[in-house]
């Protein structure tokens, strides 16, 4: 029975994306129509593509998973979706204005045509590409999960590589727009779902305190710190901002915001996206739904333990609370929420692809060559990200993410400070800015042996555990300040775009009669 | 044009600060208690911050510019 509508749901929505192609149907022959849906996306249908996009299925996986055996650290996600948006309110809105000014279809290309530095453009690119292969390859991972508990684990693998070939099928042929209407049904599915577990699993536990009662109290809470040693207090807060500070910096992320229709859809979706934060902060007590129901010792689930670790939790906790056609329908929703994050990842690499790594060696010919080169790498993503779950141990898998994480973040200054600093940086001080965070971050992820993601700094004698990411960056960062003066002289690095691009437009006339200068005059 | 005003255009995303300390900063919430219907403080503080940082953005949203 799970099974089947299982089947159903999955198979109706590839469908939906491969269908998409006819939708608002213009030509898919130009870059901007094929990714960005000709950034006309509106408010609505926004929501769900980049809450779809950014809220992916690993992390309905994950988080849950790292509550189940990490305990409360794992709950770090829900700060993480907190601050993200008055990052996404301040910064994205900025480079939506310029990228539709100049006609950016990627990050790369803003700092290309903001600093005349086609190096420290490629050195971003190649930077979100190799961060997004590993996070295609855990979307894989995540659906890997739900395949093995529904025990569709025949013949190597087989229906997770024909799902994620027709993934890349309805990707090169329809674009953002298959992308868009898929999260339309992740969207419904996935609260539809979340919203019946958080009120059913909890009755069978004896309530909302009755879950809790049964957790560990040394999980409930973070271990204290000291004077001397910050522990995890530090970890969390720096986990939590770092993460933010990365999130809008990945290429799906730019890519799934970059189509929206104005500044104002991004501004609204910083308002509206946190309904998706609440979601998640439910759904990752479900990992504590899951340790006090102690699925871990059922003999039923021992199998899927064994093999995917505390990532089975969900699903293990979904299996024992719910009837069969409600499981079917519960891990659709995960399962679709794999391909809405795959799909624009492997749209957004490739347009870095075409845009910023192929025109450093040669030009495109017509925008429609351009556009066909766009989607047969995007196909190739989506390949690469499944040779990639095939060939490399889970661990390793996540291990990588957790550099790409890192790696990304490095790309701060260059994407985002930039916008607001117009004057404090030079694209070679940001090149080598960039090479000093992504040598000192993989450096510190080697140093703990990939045991990892926080790096004990001292200083004045006090211990501060600190995300690798945030300590890497402020080495860029005040690498990238300090050479600035050094390099104006003889960085030559033109700026095409103009101070009046970054200017706020207003978005709700304010005029208040009687009371002149209380608008701005411009 | 009008310095002032744009000066107090400015100002207001400093209400954004807000957020940041009040969900980054582990000793303000790492408690058991007061827990509400059997959620520990730790959890359901963090959670409400999700509708208040939300109102924070709106009303900066309305006075901007």
């Amino acid at each position: 029975m799970a099974a089947s509508i299982f089947v159903i749901l999955f198979a109706g929505t590839i469908a939906v994306g491969f269908l998409s192609a006819r939708w608002k149907q213009t030509s898919l022959a130009s870059l901007s129509e094929w990714s960005l849906a000709g950034r006309s996306i509106g408010p609505w249908i926004s929501w769900f593509l980049v809450g779809g996009d950014l809220y992916t299925a690993y992390t309905f996986i994950a988080i849950p998973a790292l509550l189940f055996s990490a305990g409360a650290l794992g709950f770090y996600a829900i700060p993480y979706t907190i601050v993200c948006y008055p990052l996404l309110f301040l910064i994205l809105p900025k480079l939506w204005q310029v990228a539709q000014k100049h006609g950016y279809v990627t990050g790369p290309e803003y700092v290309r045509g903001r600093f005349g530095n086609r190096w420290l453009a490629l050195a971003i690119g190649i930077t979100g590409i190799v961060a997004t292969m590993p996070y295609i390859a855990l979307q894989l991972v995540g659906t890997q999960v739900i395949f093995g508990a529904l025990g569709f684990t025949f013949g190597w693998n087989l229906p997770i590589v024909i799902s994620f070939l027709l993934l890349a099928g309805f990707s090169c042929f329809a674009g953002l727009r298959a992308s868009a209407l898929i999260s339309i049904i992740k969207g419904v599915l996935i609260f539809a779902t979340v919203l019946v577990a958080i009120v059913v699993i909890p009755m069978h536990l004896g309530g909302y305190a009755g879950f809790f009662a049964k957790v560990d109290p040394s999980k409930l809470l973070l271990p204290a710190a000291t004077a001397a040693n910050w522990g995890q207090f530090s970890a969390y807060g720096t986990l939590a901002l770092g993460s933010a500070i990365a999130l809008f910096l990945y290429p799906h992320a730019l890519t799934g915001l970059l189509s929206a229709a104005s500044a104002n859809v991004i501004k609204r979706n910083a308002m509206t996206l946190p309904a998706f934060t609440l979601l998640l902060g439910f759904v990752a007590l479900l990992g504590f739904m899951a340790l006090a129901a102690g699925v871990a010792h059922d003999p039923a689930f021992a199998e899927g333990f064994r093999q995917y670790g505390a990532s089975f939790a969900v699903p293990a906790i979904i299996m024992a609370s719910f009837p069969s056609w409600f499981v079917g329908v519960a891990f659709a929703a995960i399962a679709i929420g794999a391909l809405v994050p795959a799909s624009i990842m492997a749209i957004g690499s490739a347009n870095i692809i075409v845009r910023d790594v192929w025109t450093m060696f040669a030009p495109w010919r017509s925008e429609a060559s351009e556009a066909t080169a766009a989607k047969v790498f995007a196909a190739l993503m989506v390949v690469a990200g499944l040779l990639f779950m095939i060939l490399i141990p889970m661990k390793d898998v996540v291990n990588f993410q957790l550099l790409g994480g890192i790696w990304i973040s490095q790309t701060f200054p260059a994407l985002a400070l930039s916008l607001f600093w117009r004057r404090a940086f030079t694209g070679w001080g940001l090149f080598v800015g960039w090479l000093v965070g992504v040598v000192s971050g993989t450096w510190m992820v080697i140093s703990l042996g990939f045991a990892g993601s926080v790096f004990s700094v001292h200083v004045f004698g006090v211990t501060i555990p600190s995300y690798i990411a945030l300590v890497a960056l402020v080495l860029n960062i005040v690498v990238s300040f300090v050479l600035t003066p050094f390099l104006r002289t003889v960085d030559k690095g033109s700026d095409e775009t103009a101070d009046a691009d970054y200017e706020q437009v207003r978005h709700v006339p304010s005029t208040v009669p009687g009371t002149p200068g209380l608008r701005p005059a411009l | 044009m009008n310095d002032g005003n744009i000066k107090r255009g400015h100002q207001i995303y400093w209400l954004f600060v807000i957020p940041f300390i009040a969900v980054l900063f582990a000793p303000l919430f790492n408690y058991k208690e007061p827990s509400l219907g059997g959620i520990p403080f730790f959890y359901w503080y963090q959670l409400a911050w999700i509708p208040v940082s939300v109102f924070i953005t709106y009303f900066i949203y309305r006075r901007e510019g």
